[in-house]
């Protein structure tokens, strides 16, 4: 009798654990919103998403994170632009064309890339690509370029991980199909089995855009954090991330509120980028 | 699969499907296609290794003069900006956080291993939370931390605040190595277990949490990794003051933030580039620990 109370007991104790990630979730989507919805009311739909200047100190305030939008996606383009063609390369390289000893060395090599903070990255952008980039291409250095490369070496690693695990899921006996037709080895790989890992790969740039978009640290070490229109890559720009850690210390009122806002809709794109994930996840399995 | 040799080997070596260098560089020449391939996920490759000995290489070399005995001074100054009071916070701020976060993950798991029947509503609800708490970046934890932990619940900038904050953004993390090193327990053992007429709740926790221990084991190091390196959800959960704090409501800086401090304040870049080489060292350590116990999980 003592026993089977004991049983039913502990079996409602982890439930009680297991709910806890949806309360944690819930608890998330309401504290965001019921903090950061109001202010865009007040500041007006479109003013707030469409409004292409942010000036919280001026009379009368202006409150458009259209900039920051714009930033975002830029930086993070960039980002796909010069970590997906070296990541991808360097899954299929790691998946099919690396012999075994030099794996047992790579494999440790992308794990401690994935290991690295983000602070790390950000420190190493701002003493060194930053420097870098203004005397190649003049500018001050913080730009869009310097920030779409930093975020570009963050998201290998994801990049990388998930492709690999995509190609190496495919039926060897498509690979050797393929060279029974005489093909050869990298024609195999980038016609045969490359196709057939596509919602894998396509699932690992999804994510590593979640990584590039969600940023924070790195990013505003380097990207120059202007929050105006970016005009070219050269030049700075400031993402949703960024305006909220610069400003959240001092802001009040309103302006804070803007500030969560800011977060809401940087949530609501991270929100559709996981749906989008899921979605080509379970297209996999 | 055993490989058939005997009918394939000459002298010894094995000969089908091996080519010569010259044979294959002929095949090369015939197709430059393919060479060109070969050549784009070879550098490609190159390419990601050379950056990581690059960035490795830019930190340690410019940390590591640094590495003084005053940096590790008990009392933070800002002559010294002594590195040790944020060693401690961090010290604390990754036992506290797993302190919460490991019972309430590896309980979950156990729920939606152990317990819960296939096809189970909450079941498909809980997977959906944990991979969107995964996916949600740590600005919008630190945001979240900021309105419940630090303004709506009073704690202020706070170990505490930090800490729940951080349990929250590494549960995922757990839950999932948990639950995956669960299922590869043989049910076997599960079988044999009540087959000797014991009960469900020491089933699970005399036999399958201990087969399991190396899988969670490298869960909770990940997370660590995590914690240590994490920057943007702390600034404004846990704060950013330098002295090792007194009590769970006290505000304290970890490494990560200490290191973004004294990069933002731009006096000490020296001393920046020392944090970081710590960084480095504790991520080759905790990475090293998790391989070693993912070749024993491979071994058994």
């Amino acid at each position: 009798m003592k026993n089977s109370l004991q049983e039913k007991g502990m079996e409602i104790v982890f439930l009680v654990a297991a709910v806890a990630s949806i309360l944690a979730v819930l608890l998330i989507c309401f504290f965001l919103f019921v903090n950061g919805i109001p202010a865009i009311g007040k500041i007006g739909f479109l003013n707030f998403l469409a409004g292409i200047k942010w000036a919280p100190s001026d009379i009368p305030p202006s409150y458009g994170i259209l900039p920051m939008i714009l930033g975002s996606i830029y930086i993070t383009a960039g980002a796909i632009a010069f970590g997906v063609p070296v990541g991808l390369f360097t899954a299929i390289f790691m998946a099919r064309f690396c012999p075994k000893g030099l794996y047992k060395l790579l494999k440790p090599v992308i794990e401690l890339l994935a290991g690295i903070p983000s602070i790390v990255y950000g420190f190493f952008g701002l003493m060194l690509m930053v420097p870098l980039t203004r005397q190649i291409f003049g500018g001050n250095g913080n730009s869009i370029l310097t920030a779409s490369i930093l975020l570009g070496i963050m998201i290998l690693p994801t990049v990388i991980g998930l492709s690999e695990a995509a190609l190496r899921a495919v039926p060897q006996s498509y690979y050797e199909g393929a060279l029974a037709l005489g093909a050869t080895h990298e024609r195999a790989v980038m016609k045969v089995l490359a196709p057939a890992a596509k919602s894998g790969i396509l699932a690992a740039i999804v994510l590593g855009i979640g990584r590039a978009i969600g940023e924070t640290m790195a990013v505003i070490m380097v990207a120059g954090n202007q929050a105006r229109i970016p005009d070219s890559i050269i030049n700075g720009a400031r993402t949703m991330t960024a305006n909220i850690i610069i400003e959240m210390g001092y802001a009040a009122d309103l302006h804070r509120e803007a500030l969560i806002a800011t977060g809401v809709v940087l949530f609501i794109f991270i929100l559709l980028i996981n749906l989008i994930f899921s979605v080509l996840k379970r297209r996999m399995a | 699969m055993k490989k058939h040799t005997s009918s394939t080997t000459l002298n010894g070596k094995d000969f089908i499907n091996k080519t010569t260098f010259r044979e294959r560089s002929k095949a090369y020449t015939r197709r430059p296609a393919s060479f060109v391939i070969l050549l784009l996920v070879s550098l490609s490759t190159l390419l990601t290794v050379v950056v990581l000995g690059f960035i490795l290489f830019h930190i340690l070399s410019n940390g590591l003069p640094y590495l003084k005995s005053s940096l590790f001074a008990l009392n933070y100054n800002s002559e010294n900006v002594s590195l040790f009071p944020s060693i401690i916070t961090t010290l604390y701020m990754t036992a506290l956080a797993l302190l919460v976060s490991t019972p309430l993950g590896i309980f979950c798991s156990i729920y939606l291993v152990e317990y819960a029947k296939r096809g189970n509503k909450v079941v498909e609800l809980i997977r959906l939370a944990t991979e969107t708490l995964a996916g949600i970046p740590s600005i919008v934890y630190g945001l979240f931390g900021l309105l419940f932990f630090v303004t709506a619940l009073h704690w202020g900038y706070s170990l505490m605040a930090g800490t729940f904050t951080l349990a929250i953004m590494i549960l995922p993390l757990i839950i999932r190595s948990t639950e995956e090193a669960l299922k590869s327990v043989p049910e076997t053992y599960r079988e044999a277990s009540f087959g000797l007429g014991t009960g469900k709740l020491r089933t699970v926790f005399k036999i399958a949490l201990p087969a399991a221990a190396p899988g969670i084991l490298a869960g909770v190091i990940l997370a660590i990794g995590r914690i240590v390196g994490e920057t943007a959800a702390l600034i404004y959960t846990s704060g950013t003051v330098a002295q090792i704090p007194g009590s769970l409501l006290d505000s304290g800086r970890t490494m990560a933030i200490h290191m973004y401090a004294l990069s933002s304040e731009g006096l000490h870049t020296g001393q920046a580039y020392a944090t970081g080489v710590v960084l480095l060292i504790v991520v080759l350590i905790l990475n090293t620990v998790s391989s070693i116990i993912a070749k024993k999980i491979a071994k058994v």
